[in-house]
């Protein structure tokens, strides 16, 4: 791949909104409080921003959230590639701002899906569409059906095991202990994972992510307004995205993401190699997803993520130290995580994650997934200047 | 099977996606055959995806493999009490589709054949049973 010369871009603020269960806030109220510190870390106000990406806020999200902080943006994103989003918005923020059609853009994103009880098991069945014709009337569970579909084709096709998945979910849960933000922070054996009661084969409800409130802003800028942040700015050296099926009969094959994609593009837009990453973020929304990352990002071979996995790499010590909030399986998951991995990553690459802290954090990736058994993908690299 | 009239096809199909339904009715799993190059697909598309030809329907044979599999253990929906398996079933003619294997056990890469689930006044959809 053809490296070209790319003014650089960087994130110089993250902050989460509250988190856990949200009673005295509003998505749009959450999202504005989380600005606020996320702009201030980046040394900026509402003021400064002249380009807003959000997902999930509502029909034209990025209006309403727009409206809501009275922001005139010349630049703005609603588009939805599910919990990947914040990812590609993070590449598209620093396309547009390399561009020069923006300079400081507000990514922002909140969710009270724990306190709504707004998550549903079926697919939608009350509408002539694709998705109702063709998945809604077999009662495939949404979305925990359509994993467990990947999850079952891994094992059958790589020998990937149950205790696999469970090591995924123990390795979230050690990391979860060292952050006194994450929701469950009780310590975890793999034989309670192992008999936590099964969702939809091979998926126990120990492999799927938590239900919570929550969400993030993040300020991405230009190199030139990063200098006036009041923490450490950090660069956006590679950047990816792909997609895949939406309806899961459709997917070629259920043991490749289109992570395998936006890995390929975001190494060789940052031209480093799987080796010299130090943290990883990834979506972890399922146990298995993480074993099929490792695989399509190059961490290791294709099959053999559950391995590499049953190792100890991600573990607190390990080579490559992963889910290092908790993740979505035991710090948080407000139904689009992505942009909790970034915050994370920043925070790590800052030095500024507490007992959790990687040493020496020079580069990390924050890899998102969206939509239904690994539709979205998008990985972004971060850096230490 | 009851006549096709006793189905209301309407409220589960689009002008695309009517002939597999109106098939369904009758009894017939039919998917679409590219009259250019040969290739079948399913779902349903107004032309060959592999090389823009034209389609037309044909019936399958009703023969697959289980290319993935689940067994859901919660409730999802109210005339499916878990538990019950869903599964992507590879045709024998290539496309895959999304559906339930009937009986007690199934495991991935299982021969199957096209089975009924009935769901008047709806039409009936394709499921399997294993093959053996």
């Amino acid at each position: 791949m053809t490296k070209r010369a790319f003014p650089p871009v960087y994130i110089a603020g993250v902050a989460e909104t509250p988190l856990g269960k949200v009673t005295d806030h509003n998505e749009f109220s959450m999202v504005a409080l989380a600005a606020r510190e996320a702009l201030a870390e980046a040394g900026m106000t509402l003021k400064d921003v002249d380009a807003v990406f959000t997902n999930y806020m509502g029909e034209e999200g990025s209006v309403q959230l727009g409206e809501y902080l009275g922001l005139r943006p010349r630049y703005a994103e609603s588009s939805d590639l599910g919990g990947a989003s914040f990812e590609f918005f993070v590449h598209h923020a620093m396309l547009a701002i390399a561009a020069g059609r923006c300079e400081t853009a507000l990514i922002g994103y909140a969710s009270r899906q724990r306190s709504r009880r707004s998550r549903r098991r079926a697919v939608a069945a009350d509408d002539q569409s694709l998705s109702a014709q063709f998945e809604a009337p077999f009662g495939i569970h949404f979305p925990i059906g359509h994993y467990a579909l990947s999850a079952a084709r891994h094992m059958h096709q790589y020998g990937t095991t149950l205790e696999h998945l469970a090591q995924v979910a123990l390795t979230a849960r050690l990391w979860a202990m060292k952050n006194p933000k994450a929701w469950s922070r009780e310590p975890l054996t793999l034989d309670e994972i192992m008999i936590s009661p099964m969702i939809c084969d091979p998926l126990r409800k120990a492999d799927c992510c938590l239900v919570t409130d929550g969400g993030g802003a993040i300020v991405v800028t230009s190199a030139a307004r990063a200098r006036d942040a009041r923490k450490k700015a950090i660069r956006v050296i590679g950047a990816g995205e792909s997609q895949c099926q939406w309806q899961v009969a459709q997917c070629p094959d259920l043991t490749v993401t289109p992570g395998a994609i936006s890995g390929r593009e975001a190494f060789g837009m940052a031209g480093i190699k799987p080796a010299d990453v130090d943290v990883l973020q990834p979506y972890d929304n399922f146990t298995h997803a993480v074993i099929l990352y490792l695989e399509d990002l190059g961490f290791c071979k294709k099959g053999e993520g559950g391995p590499f996995v049953a190792e100890g790499h991600l573990k607190p010590g390990g080579k490559l130290p992963s889910m290092t909030s908790g993740g979505g399986l035991s710090y948080n998951h407000p139904g689009a995580l992505g942009i909790l991995l970034l915050i994370e990553a920043v925070r790590q690459l800052r030095g500024e994650a507490g007992s959790r802290q990687v040493p020496d954090a020079a580069i990390g990736v924050a890899h998102g997934t969206g939509g239904l058994a690994f539709s979205t993908a998008s990985t972004i690299i971060l850096a230490r200047d | 099977m009851a006549s096709k009239t006793a189905y209301d096809i309407a409220a589960v199909s689009d002008p695309t996606t009517e002939p597999f339904w109106k098939a369904c009715s009758e009894g017939r799993l039919v998917v679409q055959r590219c009259r250019a190059c040969g290739r079948h697909q399913f779902y349903p598309r107004p032309y060959c995806l592999s090389c823009q030809g034209e389609v037309e329907w044909v019936e399958a044979s009703g023969t697959g493999t289980i290319y993935a599999l689940t067994t859901v253990r919660v409730p999802v929906q109210p005339e499916l009490p878990p538990p019950y398996m869903v599964a992507i079933v590879e045709l024998a003619e290539g496309p895959r589709l999304l559906t339930n294997i009937l009986g007690g056990s199934a495991a991935i890469g299982q021969p199957v054949r096209l089975a009924w689930r009935r769901r008047d006044p709806l039409p009936p959809l394709p499921v399997f049973t294993a093959a053996g």
